[in-house]
């Protein structure tokens, strides 16, 4: 069942003039759903994500939770949940008055407010917490709390901007699994806004690449990983080489293109690629599927390392291969390689892909 | 992006894209206003809704009454009045140099006494120095008809001062007196240095000290420092301070009262009406309210552009301690004559307060002491009715002031519509005119009933005062609603709205919920504003509406100065018990600040 659609959704707003903040976005996502928009800063996900609550109205397009047009429908009667990047908890209440605000609007009695205010409390791990004043707690309990207030009302669907953007690293992992946990028991559809890639892939059924105001791809952590719709998704999710290669040969799926060193390889390519031997394709190789070995083992492609980075599990190279620079992640490292040494890259064939510029 | 992004949606349904504009929601479900006014604040009607009645009232207490003074003034003999200003011997034009010149001369004298207390109380130490910081303002915050009275009192021809030291000296005729423009001087100089004294402290509360100590160990000297460093970093708070100032002075209508110089442009406009000359009382009033509005745009051109705040926060630079031993005393001395000089002004006030009735004629201080005064004010209806007047009409116009006033810095702070400037221009415009402008624009106004007035001849009734104060007192309410909101991250409103809250809820539980210290600082400067205003109602009251700084005047007039003095110091100690009530609210709001600095 879908739960929230946008149609052609765009967004200008009055001061920027022509460019768009949000330029024809379609999305729909389905209930229990836990989608996230993905992409670089300033890409428009707030901006969408604030036209899902209603903060803003769209420019042009429409919004429909269920079969229920709600594009130009205040906040307060949208039922969403949202999360806050800063939280956005009010100072003035406690805790538990805190929880217990959009429980009072929707005029729940008294008795039973105080159980589900409990009961989100003890959700988020703050039960006994209540008394509390806002400034008394930690970052990370304070966006449980806002977390929490947004999960009380058992709204239709659960907003969260960033919610993490402002917890250290540990406090991060922790909070995300908590975050997917509690979404998960409620059953709520989650619309989540994050440029951390991996917190994306780690939390989502669905992410939507977002990129100038455009969605530029959606789909399951591993299929945007692993089948990046375009240049852009290749690099931004995972850093991607993407070479430009001569084509040589074509299938429906696809495409055969030379190697710098002469030798050619068949790569797999989406359907429709449109790509005519004798054209370039654009192929994305993971950093981490290129292994190292010797100048000399047929097959390698030879390069000179001009950059090498130690960071713990994997040494990060970047490896001249005929003028191109080429990211390589290796867990296993030849003993005494120095940068300016020769040495030969084995391309992992089978997870190279083509990409559409 | 070319190309074709595969939108991988499993289960999106391909939907024609709507490219025209979308209807408001509820179409046909809901009448269309009801649709309209739905979307509360984030309905395009809405910000027009609420602006609506609020330029209204702007429009027709604060803009409307201006231009009924402008065509007051033209009315009878056309530009003829205004041609007095050109005639070279005539009264409008010394007048109107005298103010300006008077102007000028109090921005020197209160940037130079206001950046020296500055520098000396933020960068050094010695004995005093806190008790100094703590009374500094006190002068200030007398309201003016006080504080002028108290300087007359102090420093004038009659004054304590100058027979003291002609009696020391065993002189003919009293000792350094303060007369005429000199006297106006004194009054501006220590009521008005506060501006160049809050302005140069905070900029060096704001100030790096490692850019000036980056400056000293490049081989900079102390003054090249001072030249190439300190004062440019100085210069936007001493522009600031400067218009200020220069504003205030040109405003100011009780020193040259006080002090009899009549060729001011605020005297002008008093004694034209009070011969009953509207019409150039008005061409005065006009002429005034144009430089005044002429000094607000300059310093709102100036505020717009960037000043120089150091990037670091930094530690306070440290305080000199002062060492040398002749100067540890000449240090002590200097704040120990700081400190009665600070204070004196509420001392004769207090004094005097309790001094008989006549009893005080060619002594230095008065000779016969008596709690009667105040007994005359409790216990005499007559006596008290002047501070029931003030009460009440002060009353009315602060409730006014906070119901407009929130709403303004709301829609200004908040709120996307076209012409918001104009309103946050309209609001600063009710400040910037002077106190006597704002009353010939009334009574050029409401002299006839009018649209605003409900048809009504206000003049001479008791609404035209609270409306006066009202006008006057509006932008205290607005600026420090407006600056609490600043403080209140928006989405904590937005927060409500997504919890359920209507806007009117969500206005009420959180956003003005929070702003309740900030507008109850600003609410009470109104009403204690209201109590002391004095240069609005001489021109506008009636015998039943005499509020108490008439009364004051009046017994001036008629030589109690004794009972003048015990009203002042009613005042005054409202004053006072305000004050710290402000402070009590001003740390509260510094708690919600730091709630806020954690939620952030
Ligand atoms: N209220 C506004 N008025 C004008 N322009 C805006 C407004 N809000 C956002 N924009 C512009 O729209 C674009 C998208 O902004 P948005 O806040 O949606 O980005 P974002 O993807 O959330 O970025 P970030 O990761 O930095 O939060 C930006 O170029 C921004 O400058
Ligand atoms: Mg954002």
């Amino acid at each position: 069942m879908i739960d929230v659609t946008l149609e052609s959704v765009s967004k200008r707003f009055a001061r920027t003039g022509d460019t768009a903040a949000v330029d024809d976005v379609d999305i729909s996502i389905a209930a229990g759903e836990f989608f996230t928009l993905l992409g670089p800063s300033g890409c428009g996900k707030t901006t969408t994500l604030r036209m899902v609550a209603g903060f803003y109205f769209p420019t042009s397009g429409r919004i429909r939770f269920g079969t229920e047009d709600v594009t130009r429908r205040p906040p307060n009667k949208r039922d969403t949940g949202m999360v806050f990047q800063n939280y956005a908890l009010f100072p003035h209440m406690s805790v538990a008055q805190n929880v217990a605000y959009g429980l009072k609007i929707r005029r729940v009695g008294r008795a039973e407010s105080r159980r589900r205010v409990e009961e989100a409390l003890g959700q988020v791990h703050l039960a006994g917490y209540g008394e509390r004043r806002i400034d008394q707690l930690s970052g990370g309990q304070q966006q449980r709390v806002a977390l929490a207030r947004a999960l009380v009302i058992r709204p239709r669907t659960l907003l969260l901007d960033e919610p993490l953007s402002n917890l250290d690293a540990k406090l991060r992992e922790e909070t995300r699994t908590e975050i997917r946990r509690i979404q998960k028991e409620s059953g709520n559809t989650a619309i989540y806004v994050t440029h951390d890639q991996a917190e994306a892939m780690a939390m989502s059924d669905r992410i939507a690449v977002m990129e100038s105001g455009r969605v530029q791809q959606i789909g399951a952590p591993q299929e945007i990983y692993h089948r990046p719709a375009n240049a852009f998704v290749a690099r931004f999710i995972g850093r991607s080489n993407v070479l430009s290669l001569p084509v040589t040969a074509v299938t429906d799926e696809t495409v055969t293109v030379g190697l710098p060193d002469g030798a050619e390889t068949a790569v797999a390519a989406p359907v429709g690629h449109g790509l005519r031997a004798g054209e370039a394709a654009l192929v994305s190789v993971r950093p981490e599927h290129i292994g190292l070995t010797s100048t000399t083992e047929p097959g390698a492609l030879p390069g000179r390392i001009t950059e090498l980075e130690f960071t713990g599990m994997a040494t990060n190279l970047v490896v001249d291969v005929a003028g191109e620079p080429v990211q390589v992640a290796a867990i296993d490292v030849p003993a005494g390689i120095a940068v300016g040494d020769q040495i030969g890259l084995r391309l992992n064939r089978e997870r190279m892909w083509v990409v559409h510029p | 992006m070319g190309g074709a992004p595969v939108t991988a949606a499993p289960s999106a349904a391909t939907v024609p894209p709507i490219t025209e504009d979308p209807a408001p929601a509820g179409r046909g479900r809901r009448p269309r206003l009801g649709g309209r006014f739905a979307g509360g604040a984030s309905s395009r009607w809405f910000p027009y809704a609420l602006v609506f009645p609020l330029a209204l009232i702007l429009f027709g207490y604060v803009v409307q009454p201006m231009f009924a003074t402008f065509a007051e003034s033209v009315g009878v003999d056309g530009v003829a009045n205004y041609t007095e200003f050109l005639r070279g011997e005539g009264v409008a034009r010394s007048s109107l140099l005298t103010s300006l010149g008077i102007s000028a001369a109090s921005v020197l004298l209160c940037g130079i006494v206001g950046v020296a207390m500055a520098f000396l109380l933020k960068r050094f130490q010695f004995p005093g120095r806190r008790l100094i910081e703590a009374i500094i303002l006190v002068p200030a915050a007398l309201p003016p008809l006080i504080g002028a009275i108290s300087f007359q009192l102090l420093y004038s021809e009659t004054g304590i001062l100058p027979r003291g030291l002609q009696q020391l000296f065993g002189t003919e005729s009293p000792v350094l007196p303060f007369t005429g423009i000199a006297g106006v001087l004194v009054v501006h100089t220590f009521t008005m240095y506060p501006f160049f004294y809050l302005a140069a402290s905070a900029a060096l509360a704001g100030m790096d000290p490692s850019v000036e100590e980056a400056a000293y160990n490049l081989g900079a000297g102390r003054v090249r420092v001072w030249r190439t460093v300190l004062l440019p970093m100085l210069t936007p708070a001493l522009v600031s301070a400067s218009l200020l100032v220069f504003m205030t002075s040109l405003a100011s209508y009780t020193a040259p009262l006080l002090f009899g110089v009549d060729r001011t442009m605020t005297m002008q406009i008093y004694i034209n009406r009070t011969n009953g000359d509207l019409p150039m009382a008005s061409t005065y009033a006009s002429v005034l309210a144009v430089v005044s509005i002429l000094f607000l745009l300059a310093m709102r051109w100036y505020e717009g552009r960037r000043s120089y705040r150091s990037q670091s926060k930094g530690i306070a630079a440290h305080r000199r301690e002062i060492t040398n031993p002749f100067g540890k005393w000449a240090a002590l001395a200097a704040s120990i004559l700081a400190t009665v000089v600070l204070l004196a002004p509420v001392g004769t006030i207090a004094l005097v307060a309790f001094s008989a009735d006549g009893s005080w004629t060619t002594e230095v201080i008065p000779s016969a002491y008596t709690g009667q005064n105040f007994v005359t004010i409790f216990s005499d209806p007559r006596a008290f009715q002047p501070i029931l007047n003030s009460l009440q009409m002060s009353l009315i116009a602060t409730v006014g002031c906070v119901v407009v006033g929130v709403l303004i810095a709301y829609a200004v702070r908040r709120l996307d519509f076209r012409g918001r400037a104009l309103l946050d221009v309209a609001v600063m415009l009710a400040w910037a005119l002077p106190g006597t402008v704002v009353a010939i624009n009334l009574i050029s106004a409401f002299s006839t009933g009018n649209v605003f007035s409900f048809g009504q001849v206000l003049i001479g009734t008791f609404w035209i005062m609270p409306l006066a104060y009202f006008v006057r007192f509006l932008p205290l309410v607005f600026r420090s609603s407006s600056a609490t909101l600043a403080q209140i991250d928006p989405s904590l409103e937005e927060a409500a709205r997504n919890l359920g809250a209507s806007w009117w809820r969500a206005f009420g539980t959180v956003t003005l919920r929070l702003m309740v210290p900030g507008v109850a600082a600003g609410a009470l400067l109104a009403f204690v504003n209201g109590v002391g205003e004095f240069v609005a109602s001489v021109l506008i009251y009636t015998s039943q509406t005499a509020p108490i700084s008439v009364e004051i005047n009046n017994r001036m007039y008629s030589f109690e100065v004794g009972t003048a003095a015990a009203y002042g110091m009613l005042q005054v100690v409202l004053i006072f018990v305000v004050m710290v009530i402000s402070g009590r609210l001003q740390s509260g709001r510094s708690a919600s600040r730091e709630a806020a600095k954690w939620t952030a």
